[in-house]
């Protein structure tokens, strides 16, 4: 209790730098990011450490259980979701920051599923009010407008279903990426579509997915930007994967955002939002000090 | 007959409608347009998720007090000279109005409009009546009807799929010989069919909203055919769906409010009328007035994860926002319920063994869960139509079933996941091809796989066969690595 006692004086007193400073947040890394893509871990560790948290990896963490849930596999993903929350919860920190809006929907959904166990439920309700999609906690947790980032160039942003519908989060992306210097946002077309991801579907139904991220790819190349940015990983490897099949795209460069909030960073351009009113007190209130 | 519109297996289907260039851009089409009159309706109505929070309360108060209502409409209906027959399913249904039709020796039926009347079948039972004619009466159900009873392929636009020179074809049969404008064919319709108005004996219509505390039907249309149909014939037949109730008008007024905006961007439609049987004095009306409430399949969802369902108004807006149905149309579904709505109540009314493909014809993106206008979570409950047929039903034996178990496994623990990642790179890189300046940026760091060979399981196959794949990051590579690396970097500098 005493650190949200500290952190609400150093609210209070507007010093928001020494509150990121009793920070403490643990890294959900997404099995994509574990597997395949490492640059966006780096990435989101980079920009958290960059604004003074301190982050924590826990090794026993792997998966949200997406791919088996929402194919319809609920008995088979009973364990992972339980190896996910325990592995999560090992560590005792304020936040657990995930750079997939999909993925953390996933932990939130948690609560839901595990409503009827005393034991998990519990744990489902601290994991739900930790755990944040990186930008999301960026920009309403740390209270950051300008990551400080540079990228003299043109770019379309994809915005993920799952991100904005389940998540509820369209606001945050947006006003990081607007605040990259020299960055030039080129509205993408039908942008409320779906680019034929979803999980497994993508692998179980290629004929509906590939008509899908056709349409998604051909938007994506009419913008003539040269990045492609979402906040879903998983998404720009659907997106990014068709166009490199089609041979049509070689001039795009795909970015997770947190790779671009995280590019030729100068830390003096570093700006906070002004009123620290929305800048949210940690959900628990354990041992930092 | 079911709710089935096609015998081809679900690949074919979606085979078909990919193929079908015309349909999939008028769709899409279509899409775009109502997004602008949909979106528009709702800003202009204010507080739209205040209207969505009252009309969920609304359906959910209805549903959990079903029995209640329905004795209460059935009551009202009957006081007010009406009959009401309950039927157990679409059977039970049709051989009723068959009979009844045969009773009363009738010879012109006009029917307008309605889903339930499409689901149990009932025009084909009708016709079975020596010397009886049947006419739908609402322009696009006609254009079908008379293209050979084509199949309806949306539930709000049931020739979605046809454009108007097709349109043209079929009505020339009919002796039309003007151009394809709309206007003009539509006018022709018009004259074409009050003919068989003025010699109906026998009207048949749908229900949007059946009023409990009065009795009274609820219809809103574009055309006004389903209030000709209902003034002329000496005896009306309502067939609603034994869900379609609302407690007072007070209630009907707010999902009118909701429907009309959802389903076709228009604060109300052209014509929203309140009916009952004929009222003493009055000229024009039904002398009989029959209400048929249907259950077929629909009680099943009571009580159960499946009961939100019973919420849904059949505006179709989940329709106009799914990206599936965008690409393949009513068509590839194989359902008179096509789309998000679709996917959740025809494995319920049409079973599981028929629509076992459905639930899985969607990416769970959550847009028709979104746009529901009485908040139907329409995509958990086609993701639970997944548990039902994996946990529950076990309906897959296919290799993909063994290796999404096995994905279950690898995902719950941590000494395999890590050997995931320790022969990751080992054992895709054999497949890998290096990245080259012509490949996009920032994807393919360590090389891309585009080909895969005819043994490797047909989901690695789904994925590889429309995109292209990276090779995974070496073991000593990969973010893990990285971060302990990094971490103890940070030590050291600490101290």
């Amino acid at each position: 209790m005493i650190s949200n006692y500290i952190f609400s004086i150093f609210k209070e007193a507007k010093c928001i730098q020494l509150m990121h400073a009793c920070m403490k947040v643990c890294i959900f890394s997404t099995c994509i990011v574990d597997l395949l893509y490492p640059d966006v871990g780096k990435a989101t560790v980079e920009l958290l450490q960059r604004f003074g948290c301190e982050t924590f990896f826990p090794d026993k963490q792997i998966c949200c259980g997406q791919p088996t849930y929402n194919s319809g596999y609920d008995r088979e993903t009973i364990t992972t979701f339980k190896n996910q929350l325990d592995a999560l919860l090992s560590i005792d920190a304020d936040y657990i920051v995930g750079p997939s809006g999909s993925c953390v929907a996933m932990l939130h959904e948690y609560k839901n599923i595990f409503k009827d166990d005393p034991e998990y439920s519990k744990k489902a309700q601290i994991l739900y009010d930790k755990s944040f999609e990186l930008t999301q906690f960026i920009y309403r947790v740390l209270g950051i407008l300008d990551c400080g980032a540079e990228l003299d160039d043109t770019a379309t942003f994809h915005r993920s279903c799952h991100m904005t519908r389940l998540l509820g989060e369209r606001t945050a992306p947006i006003v990081l990426l607007e605040h990259v210097k020299g960055l030039e946002l080129i509205p993408l077309h039908n942008i409320q579509l779906c680019c034929g991801f979803g999980g497994t579907f993508s692998a179980k139904e290629p004929l509906l997915s590939e008509a899908m991220v056709d349409d998604k790819a051909n938007n994506v190349l009419k913008t003539k930007a040269h990045i492609l940015i979402a906040c879903e990983q998983t998404c720009l490897m659907n997106i990014g994967g068709r166009i490199n099949r089609r041979r049509d795209g070689s001039h795009i460069t795909i970015m997770h955002i947190a790779e671009v909030l995280n590019h030729n960073v100068d830390t003096s351009r570093i700006t906070y939002v002004k009123d620290t009113d929305h800048v949210m007190v940690p959900a628990n209130g354990n041992g930092v000090f | 007959m079911g709710i089935a519109t096609s015998d081809k297996p679900f690949t074919e289907r979606i085979k078909d409608a990919e193929a079908d260039k015309f349909m999939r851009a008028s769709v899409a089409k279509a899409q775009d347009a109502q997004f602008q009159k949909r979106t528009e309706a709702r800003r202009q109505l204010g507080h739209w998720e205040g209207w969505r929070d009252l009309s969920a309360e609304i359906r959910q108060h209805v549903i959990k007090h079903l029995p209640d209502y329905l004795e209460e409409f059935s009551d009202n209906v009957q006081k007010n000279g009406g009959h009401v027959f309950f039927a157990k399913d679409g059977n039970e249904a049709s051989a009723f109005i068959k009979q009844l039709a045969i009773k009363k020796n009738v010879h012109h039926v006009v029917k307008s409009k309605s889903m339930v009347t499409t689901e149990i079948g009932l025009d084909k039972e009708l016709l079975t009546i020596p010397g009886l004619s049947l006419m739908e009466t609402d322009l696009a159900e006609f254009i079908l009807q008379e293209d050979n009873w084509d199949e309806p392929t949306h539930i709000v636009f049931p020739t979605l799929h046809k454009n108007r020179n097709q349109i043209q074809k079929v009505f020339e049969k009919l002796g039309y010989d003007g151009d394809n404008d709309p206007e003009h064919m539509a006018r022709f319709v018009r004259h074409y069919l009050r003919n068989y108005f003025m010699q109906a004996d026998f009207g048949i219509t749908g229900c949007n909203f059946a009023i409990a505390d009065n009795g009274m039907i609820n219809l809103v249309t574009n055309e006004g055919n389903a209030d000709i149909s209902m003034a002329i014939p000496k005896t009306q037949v309502v067939v609603m769906g034994m869900e379609r109730i609302v407690p007072s008008l007070k209630e009907a007024e707010v999902l009118d409010n909701v429907l009309c905006r959802s389903a076709v961007g228009q604060k109300l439609t052209s014509y929203c009328t309140f009916s009952k049987g004929k009222e003493a004095d009055e000229a024009d009306g039904p002398d009989d007035f029959y209400v048929v409430i249907v259950d077929n399949g629909r009680s099943k969802m009571l009580n159960t994860d499946f009961e939100p369902m019973l919420q849904c108004i059949r505006c179709g807006s989940c329709l106009n926002v799914c990206p599936v149905y965008r690409q393949v149309g009513g068509k590839g579904y194989g359902s008179i319920y096509p789309g998000p709505m679709g996917e959740v109540l025809s494995p319920i009314l049409g079973g599981y063994q028929e629509f076992k493909e459905l639930p899985y014809a969607c990416s769970l993106c959550a847009a028709c869960t979104e746009t529901c206008p009485v908040k139907i979570p329409l995509h958990e409950l086609i993701r639970h139509h997944r548990y039902v047929e994996m946990d529950e039903l076990h309906l897959d034996h296919s290799p993909s079933n063994a290796l999404l178990k096995a994905v279950g496994k690898g995902t719950s623990s941590p000494t395999l996941f890590n050997d995931a990642m320790r022969f990751a790179h080992i054992a895709l890189e054999p497949f890998g091809k290096k990245t080259t300046p012509e490949d996009i940026k920032n994807l393919y760091p360590d090389g891309k796989i585009n080909h895969l060979p005819a043994i490797a399981p047909k989901l690695a196959h789904g994925w590889v066969d429309v995109r292209d794949l990276a090779v995974p990051p070496k073991y000593h590579q990969n973010f893990r690595h990285w971060y302990r690396h990094y971490e103890e970097e940070e030590e050291q500098e600490n101290d």
